[in-house]
């Protein structure tokens, strides 16, 4: 077995014995995105440098019997919407093709504090918005499944350096199911937390009252150790919740007898693939066998929540992206003659069609006259849906659906109907609207091999419940061991 | 032909900036005058990826505010973004308060001349300033300083009860006193910190309804205010009286030429997209901190003129003056606490004092003579030791150099002189030197009097007693 072949808390515990060194298992790393990621073309920028130099340091407190953290000396790399003083950070956007903060994000800062080797910035959908990371203006990142498929997006590196081994976890950003899915696509667990639990400081915003920072990684031990690491009160995040540090890897154990799972019908509808509806009943049996009781129920409004989930991000991202205006910092066109030449000339030439198209939609909403009708309305929507989520939540512990209707896509195929891409996101933008954690993690594979994923939602701020729950199934079965063969 | 007799309706939009130790959002101080680019973070100029966090003092000022203009407090409130492309505006929005302000349906009370008048305050919300365009630094281009970016800032509207650019004066002078007297604005003009956009519209005497508004901005000083409102007036009376229309817009009122000029028409006007911002939490307010803000609201201007009426007697009119700065009355009542003739006190501050104060362009707060000095030096007038006409040049020497009246007295030697045996002197010299205003005096020319009292003074080089002269001098003559 290969170094780069662990996972996190498998290579934690070689480090902590002393088995292996930080430098080894970060050079380990470094040669295999060398060697494979002009394949999979996942990472935009690289910090192999600042990595190697961490990691002598944690090598450095080993030897000198120092406490470390749990995941220090333990490579990883950062989706390019979060900030990394001195390191540019891109968003995949031509506009901030040259932007370098001069500040962490919270989570970079804790990552920081861990001693955790950062090897670079990972590619995605140019300002998270897409669902197959081909928006990004730089690079179409590969499923490392299949080199002809999509790995989801937005976090579609984050998504394609784990399943690659290229990094033994990574971090992504989650606005409607931009970890969730592409973690689906290529077969590995992604955890999107509950709306205030990571704070957003240093996240470039697309949509503020959605997005979420959150794990993706091999296996679910894993994402359960780098959200105890990276979650808790932020000062500089009026929207980060004041609660006690708390351990998400030691209950990860203890049984589910008992356990209402609750099916939302709705969500297993026409669009759904056979293969992935499959893959989700033989799931529930895993779950029965377990002693956990599962029950199908209705959650009507969910039909609406993709429309409203399109107008409010696109909103919030209307107004969160007209800061990049050429005026201080990125892309500033050389073409024009007055004020407002120089902002439109910087932002069509700056942004790619997608952004674009979701600026119009979010101004359009928000435009006097039809405030109404479009931003107001979706706000009601959410406010249905929080409830509906409550109702839920009242009889069962846990909610169980597919990550995706269907599995990764070949490039291209969405491209020309925007539409189409936007319901990859039907299983997921629910729970970003309401506000509550969700994972998916690997429950199956196509008959093309290619990984299926199963989403489980949990309450706000119960994690610990919605981890255990998946451990549980991950322990029953051998999905999570699955790599490719890249 | 001109008949019909107008009205003009004006209503304000003030805005003030907060004296909070630092910005709305982030902890940047919000010092005036630093070097360009010096008092702002990450968080005020917008980077990527940063997010504002509301400074609770922007809250409870604001408030204060509202509890000291009679408003309502919102318990439940939430800030809006006002979406718009200005390279002063590095977000492109600024952070507002559009459907739920912090405070509502207030008012003041204004004194006019034909007695007191109730204006409405619409509402007060929060929001953040802009920075600053430079546009002489270099040539053909335009530099910001974002410096002033993220100061809070309160604003104030007015309902449209005011009636004339007197009043609207009134009202500006009232808001400013209770800004300073609650000490959440320092309120300098110079320096921006008090800004207002002023609304105008005509309507003949007696017409209930209101005609087509037009508003104003660019105004720096509560005389462009009125200057502004009375060209506005005049422009929209001449537009009716020519059978034209008034046509609501958007006007830049330049202050050095007298004149506005169109900036933007109704349908050119932004259309701000406002909505809920998202990165911020709502503001709710206990009535616990309502209450505890209440009890740290001082004294306020209103209550204290009434008080200086009934207590110190003065008339209306003084006691108002001195009621509008904060630094006025707070001398005021130093001196009088002193045992300081009230009435004597107002006179030299709204006289001579201020005078020097216009003269030199200083506010109030810049008076370094010390109340216990002001005592003192009334208290040498009233001994007759100096004369009004000695005291008018120690005030002047105080007010400049700060020095005690003695000081000054024995310095420039200007003790007035009451003896007789010296005054004798001088009266005799006079009476013998100007004998025809004394035959003057003898047939009934009783101005003659004054004149040789006004000779012996000169004679004194102003140092004797006039009244002792007065009663010497009449002496003499009755018994010639």
């Amino acid at each position: 077995m290969e170094l780069y072949q662990l996972s996190a808390h498998e290579a934690a515990g070689l480090l902590k014995k002393k088995a292996v060194s930080s430098q080894e298992l970060t050079d380990a790393l470094i040669s295999r995105i060398e060697h494979v990621d002009a394949t999979v073309e996942s990472f935009l920028t690289t910090t192999f440098e600042d990595a190697v130099a961490t990691a002598r340091a944690v090598d450095k407190k080993i030897a000198a019997k120092e406490d470390i953290s749990p995941l220090a000396g333990v490579p990883m790399a950062i989706k390019d919407n979060i900030c990394t003083k001195g390191v540019r950070t891109t968003c995949a956007s031509k506009m901030l093709e040259n932007f370098v903060p001069v500040y962490d994000a919270f989570v970079t800062k804790r990552l920081k504090e861990a001693d955790v080797p950062i090897l670079g910035k990972l590619n995605m959908d140019e300002f998270a918005m897409g669902s197959s990371t081909e928006t990004s203006y730089f690079k179409k990142t590969k499923n490392p499944y299949d080199a002809g498929k999509v790995p989801g997006g937005s976090s579609g590196g984050s998504a394609a350096a784990v399943s690659a081994n290229l990094a033994f976890y990574t971090l992504g950003s989650d606005t409607g199911g931009s970890i969730r899915q592409p973690a689906s696509f290529c077969g590995v667990v992604g955890l999107k937390p509950t709306y205030g639990l990571v704070s957003r400081f240093g996240l470039v915003a697309f949509a503020s009252s959605l997005d979420q920072i959150g794990p993706l990684a091999k296996d679910v031990t894993d994402a359960a150790m780098v959200l105890s690491m990276i979650a808790g009160h932020d000062a500089m995040d009026s929207t980060s919740v004041q609660l006690p540090a708390q351990d998400y890897v030691s209950g990860l154990g203890a049984d589910i007898k008992g356990l209402k799972i609750g099916i939302p019908s709705d969500y297993m509808g026409e669009g759904t693939a056979p293969e992935v509806k499959t893959a989700i009943l033989d799931a529930v049996k895993v779950y029965e066998g377990l002693g956990a009781s599962v029950e199908y129920f209705a959650m009507s409004a969910s039909k609406y929540a993709l429309p409203a989930y399109y107008i409010i991000s696109s909103a919030e991202a209307s107004s969160n992206l007209a800061r990049y205006d050429g005026v201080k910092y990125g892309y500033r066109s050389e073409h024009y003659g007055n004020l407002l030449e120089m902002y439109q000339n910087t932002r069509s030439e700056g942004f790619g069609e997608e952004v674009k198209r979701r600026i119009m939609v979010g101004t359009y909403a928000l435009s006097s006259g039809y405030y109404d009708a479009y931003y107001k309305k979706a706000q009601q929507v959410r406010t249905i849906i929080r409830r509906d989520f409550e109702a839920a939540f009242g009889k069962y512990s846990v909610i169980l659906t597919p990550t995706s209707p269907t599995t990764a896509f070949r490039f291209g195929t969405h491209m020309s109907n925007p539409l189409q891409m936007y319901l990859a996101d039907i299983c997921t933008v629910s729970v970003n609207i309401a506000g509550v954690p969700a994972v998916s993690l690997p429950c199956g594979f196509d008959s093309d091999g290619m990984p299926i994923g199963m989403q489980l939602i949990g309450q706000s701020f119960d994690e610990a419940t919605l981890l255990r729950t998946a451990y549980a199934f991950e322990q029953s079965t051998l999905f999570a061991q699955a790599r490719p063969s890249i | 032909m001109n008949q019909i007799k107008y009205e003009t309706v004006i209503g304000l939009e003030v805005h003030s900036e907060l004296s909070t130790k630092t910005k709305a959002f982030c902890s940047c101080t919000t010092e005036f005058g630093g070097e360009v680019n010096t008092h702002c973070c990450p968080v005020c100029t917008g980077m990527p990826g940063t997010l504002p966090v509301l400074n609770k003092k922007v809250v409870e000022y604001a408030i204060k505010m509202g509890l000291a203009t009679n408003c309502a407090i919102t318990k439940s409130g939430k800030q809006d973004r006002k979406n718009y492309f200005y390279p002063d505006l590095p977000k492109a929005y600024q952070i507002s308060q559009f459907d739920l302000p912090l405070c509502t349906q207030g008012h003041v009370i204004i004194h006019t001349p034909e007695g007191k008048k109730r204006i409405g305050i619409t509402r007060i919300h929060i929001e953040e300033d802009a920075g600053k365009l430079l546009h002489d630094v270099l040539p053909e281009k335009s530099l910001v300083d974002y410096n002033r970016c993220g100061v809070p800032l309160i604003e104030i509207v007015s309902e449209p009860d005011l009636r004339s650019a007197d009043e609207a004066k009134l009202f500006l002078e009232e808001l400013k006193s209770i800004l300073e007297c609650l000490e959440v604005s320092d309120c300098k003009m110079q320096e921006g910190s008090l800004r207002c956009d002023v609304n105008v519209s005509v309507r003949p005497v007696g017409q209930v309804e209101f005609n087509t508004r037009t508003e104003m901005k660019n105004i720096n000083s509560f005389s462009a205010a009125c200057r502004a409102i009375e060209y506005e007036a005049q422009r929209q009376i001449r537009i009716r009286e020519e059978g034209g229309t008034v046509v609501q817009q958007t006007l830049r009122w330049n202050d050095e030429k007298g004149e506005s000029v169109t900036m933007r028409s109704k349908e050119e006007a932004h259309d701000y997209r406002y909505f809920p911002e998202p990165d911020l939490v709502p503001i709710v307010v206990s009535d616990e901190q309502i209450k505890a803000i209440r009890n740290t609201i001082p004294e306020l201007p209103s209550a204290k003129r009434e008080r200086y009426m009934s207590d110190y007697g003065l008339g209306e009119y003084e006691a108002g003056l001195i009621c509008l700065s904060k630094d006025m009355s707070r001398f005021f009542e130093g001196c009088a606490a002193l045992g300081a003739n009230p009435k004597s006190v107002s006179n030299w501050l709204l006289g001579d004092i201020s005078r020097m104060l216009n003269e030199k362009n200083l506010q109030a707060g810049d008076i370094h003579i010390k109340p216990e000095d002001m005592a003192a030096f009334l208290k040498l007038i009233e001994s007759g030791v100096i004369s009004n006409t000695a005291g008018k040049k120690v005030m002047e020497e105080m007010f400049e150099t700060g020095k005690t009246p003695q000081v000054i007295v024995k310095e420039q030697g200007l003790e007035q002189v009451s003896d007789t045996s010296v005054l004798d002197g001088i009266v005799k010299e006079v009476i013998a030197a100007n004998p025809k205003s004394v035959e003057d005096y003898k047939r009934g020319k009783t101005n003659a009097l004054g004149y040789l009292v006004g000779q012996a003074m000169r004679a004194s080089k102003g140092k004797a007693n006039p009244q002792m002269l007065g009663g010497m001098i009449q002496e003499i003559l009755s018994g010639m």
